[in-house]
């Protein structure tokens, strides 16, 4: 096949390269520009987007013998991950920018683009299993990256190739050794990659400015504190609040409330939701019928939970857990799992978290 | 392999690359006092004689460099520094915006660090440079520093009239600096009889070695130093002689300027079969620069190497993806850092919009091309534009 590997220039984006090209496949290296203000150098490990990124990758598709390009996607990663990430605080939700990427930029745009000039796939150093079809957990739990790749459907995964979902991160470093890129000990990337600072609640400060508002105690109604913007804050959220409440006991962030500026916060049990809405769902193979058991996963590096899955007039999904959950955010993406004890939890799909709340119970007398 | 980018660097022409590696071979300092040294000082001065001559140069005005980059540093930046030294009110820069970054950059780094004032240049739709633009920017000149104006343009191949802007410039007692890069062994370059007061050459556009140039500076042009040490170079650019390649310099611009008429005639025919086809097979392709037949005080008014042309609806890194990967090698313009295309600078320059910029492409033919590589173009050049015009232009 004549695939296109899209390289960061981190290991694991030059070990699937390799391994691309070691399956037999014709491969051409290409490293997304993303950012349009492209700092020379990384600052500390993070990032994926420096003009030394860019460097780190051309040296090991120069290594490994096939033609290297830059694709400037800046423009649209602007409007469809950064500004979206921007809107998406603003309107009090917690959005997942990775997950938004896939979708709309690795998976879409550049997916797209290779195949009008003539390429079969995409390969990425995903770690996830991608095999007849099926997109499952990676076999390394702790490196597992299913959960942002969820959204992807059926046609967009028929594009792509993830050779790293059968091994640890600790092999992927080492065939990266072996086969001497020097990008083998380069540190693992943990943050938003256009936040090279990996200050979240700093940057969109920035962007959206500076917006007080109160702190409000749900157990009393009291006002316990004050904010510099909804922007700071994420559903669940337990550290940071800067509040001061009688009894001492920890309290989380219950509900954003983008309009009046209100965080409202509450105790554990008052966090505690047992029932997610979400929109429109993708699916990653034929639609499942519903209802469905299934397990899902309402953040990245969450713990999959079991739960029922219904219909919702408005074309969206009801999740109902079956045990209650905390810090359940709007904005982030709820992706359902099959249960497949022998070959790993294979993803179904997703939808957007829209609210979270209590199931509406009947009543006994 | 279709290699049609000599623009970017050419292949090493056998009696350059002979002459060189049989100088690598010897020792020999060209500062040192003993035999060995006075050997070494013997070829390198020998060289700089017949460099000279080939290009219409007194010796004493030959200083090596490592190549065009530095030349155009040591150009602007020395003259500048000279200059206002000289006269405080000396501040501003004339320059025009389609320069080589060489250029570019040494001005906009004097306008952010040493207080210069920048003058751009009206670039005409050709991408040339009138005298009367040059007029116009100078003023009465008495506070301008230097000027700089290329002698061809290294993207889209207009030639100005070099000659006429040195003489505009001399009117009101500015120094006038030229990149010469592309023009020498293209065009007919006489140092002297341009009335040029610098000229920035280098070896690796005309079949000589990478990392080897020379800044022609008349004797009487002030120029401070970026280099400091050991003297060489009329003071002006200190450090070792690198004779092997200063030799490789040598023989590749003398023989490249010796068989120049006919060489470049070969090519300018080459040149205008392939853009000639090209519009055949593509009708909406839009060449850019001055049309193939310009004439500019005498000479060409375009370099015979070099084709850039648009294709609407395309984008520019995604046919030199497709043509590269049949083998055929040419360039979306001068190469940028961490190898993002971004519209050339160049164009938008001559007026034309961001989408015809990020749509072209340029060929440049030089020594070794043949009727082999402009049919390897034509053979592909339909459905590599049908098929990069499916993938779109990026934008929404």
């Amino acid at each position: 096949m004549r695939v296109l590997a899209a390289m960061s220039g981190g290991v694991d984006s030059a070990v699937a390269a390799a391994l691309a090209v070691d399956a037999g496949h014709e491969v051409t290296g290409i490293h997304l520009a993303l950012s349009p203000d492209r700092q020379t150098l990384r600052s500390g490990a993070r990032g994926c987007c420096s003009v030394e990124d860019a460097n780190d990758a051309r040296r090991v598709a120069d290594e490994l013998g096939i033609p290297f390009y830059v694709w400037d996607l800046a423009d649209r990663f602007r409007e469809d991950v950064v500004d979206d990430f921007v809107a998406e605080y603003a309107a009090g939700r917690t959005p997942n920018p990775c997950l938004r990427c896939n979708e709309k930029i690795k998976f879409a745009a550049v997916l797209d683009r290779a195949r009008a000039l003539g390429f079969d796939a995409v390969v990425t150093g995903h770690h996830a299993r991608l095999a007849d079809g099926e997109l499952r957990r990676s076999v390394d739990a702790a490196k597992d990256q299913s959960y942002v790749l969820g959204v992807l459907t059926a046609g967009q995964l028929a594009g792509a190739i993830f050779p790293l979902g059968w091994m640890t991160k600790e092999r992927v470093r080492a065939i990266a050794a072996e086969r001497g890129f020097a990008v083998a000990t380069k540190p693992d990337s943990h943050d938003i990659c256009f936040i090279p600072d990996g200050d979240t609640r700093g940057f969109l400060s920035r962007r959206l400015g500076v917006q007080p508002g109160p702190v409000v105690d749900a157990a009393t109604g009291r006002t316990v504190g004050e904010h510099a913007g909804t922007h700071g804050f994420t559903i669940g959220q337990r550290r940071g609040l800067g509040i001061d409440t009688a009894d001492q006991r920890p309290r989380y962030v219950l509900s954003i409330e983008p309009v009046t500026r209100t965080v409202t916060v509450g105790t554990a049990e008052q966090s505690e939701v047992d029932e997610v809405v979400t929109g429109p769902p993708t699916w990653t193979g034929p639609e499942p019928g519903l209802p469905l058991a299934a397990l899902v996963q309402l953040r990245a590096h969450g713990t999959p939970a079991p739960c029922q899955v219904t219909a919702v007039e408005s074309g969206g999904l009801r999740i109902t857990l079956d045990e209650r959950q905390r810090g359940v955010a709007p904005g982030q993406s709820a992706v359902l799992y099959a249960p497949d004890a022998e070959r790993g939890d294979r993803v179904l799909g997703q939808g957007a978290v829209l609210r979270a709340g209590e199931r509406q119970r009947s009543v006994h007398s | 392999m279709t290699y049609l980018d000599h623009a970017a660097t050419t292949p090493m022409l056998p009696a350059a690359l002979a002459a060189m590696t049989e100088q690598l071979a010897r020792v020999g300092n060209a500062s040192s006092l003993h035999a060995s040294g006075r050997e070494a000082r013997r070829v390198a001065e020998q060289s700089r004689e017949r460099l000279a001559e080939a290009l219409g140069a007194r010796p004493s005005e030959v200083l090596f460099t490592g190549g065009g980059t530095e030349g155009d540093n040591l150009a602007v930046k020395g003259m500048f520094w000279a200059r206002r030294a000289a006269d405080q009110r000396r501040r501003r820069i004339v320059v025009s915006p389609a320069e080589h970054h060489a250029v570019l950059d040494s001005v906009e780094w004097l306008e952010k660090h040493d207080d210069a004032e920048v003058t751009w240049l009206q670039v005409a739709p050709t991408g040339r440079v009138t005298p009367a633009a040059l007029a116009e920017a100078l003023g009465d000149g008495t506070d301008v520093a230097v000027a700089s104006v290329m002698w061809a343009n290294n993207e889209i191949g207009a030639v100005s009239d070099v000659a006429a802007l040195a003489a505009t410039a001399h009117a009101v007692g500015v120094p006038l600096h030229t990149d010469a890069v592309q023009a020498v062994g293209q065009l007919q370059v006489d140092f002297a009889a341009s009335g040029v007061d610098a000229l920035t050459m280098t070896g690796h556009k005309l079949g000589g070695p990478m990392g080897a140039g020379a800044l022609l500076l008349r004797r009487d042009a002030e120029c401070t130093p970026l280099l400091h040490g050991g003297g060489q170079e009329r003071d002006v650019r200190s450090g070792t002689l690198d004779v092997a390649a200063i030799v490789g310099l040598t023989v590749a611009t003398t023989t490249s300027v010796a068989e120049r008429a006919e060489r470049t005639a070969r090519i300018a025919a080459l040149r205008d079969r392939l853009v000639a086809g090209v519009v055949e097979q593509v009708p909406d392709a839009e060449l850019n620069g001055p049309p193939l037949d310009d004439v500019v005080a005498g000479g060409p008014g375009r370099l015979p190497g070099n084709a850039h042309l648009s294709f609407p609806g395309a984008q520019g890194d995604a046919l030199l993806m497709l043509l590269d990967a049949r083998g055929i090698e040419c360039s979306t313009g001068s190469a940028c850092s961490a190898g993002v295309a971004r519209p050339s600078h160049v164009l938008l320059a001559t007026g034309a919009d961001p989408d015809r910029a990020r749509s072209s492409l340029r060929f440049s033919l030089g020594h070794t091309s043949t009727g082999a590589d402009v049919e390897a173009v034509l053979e592909v050049v339909a459905p590599v534009v049908e098929r990069a015009r499916r993938a779109g232009t990026g934008r929404r």
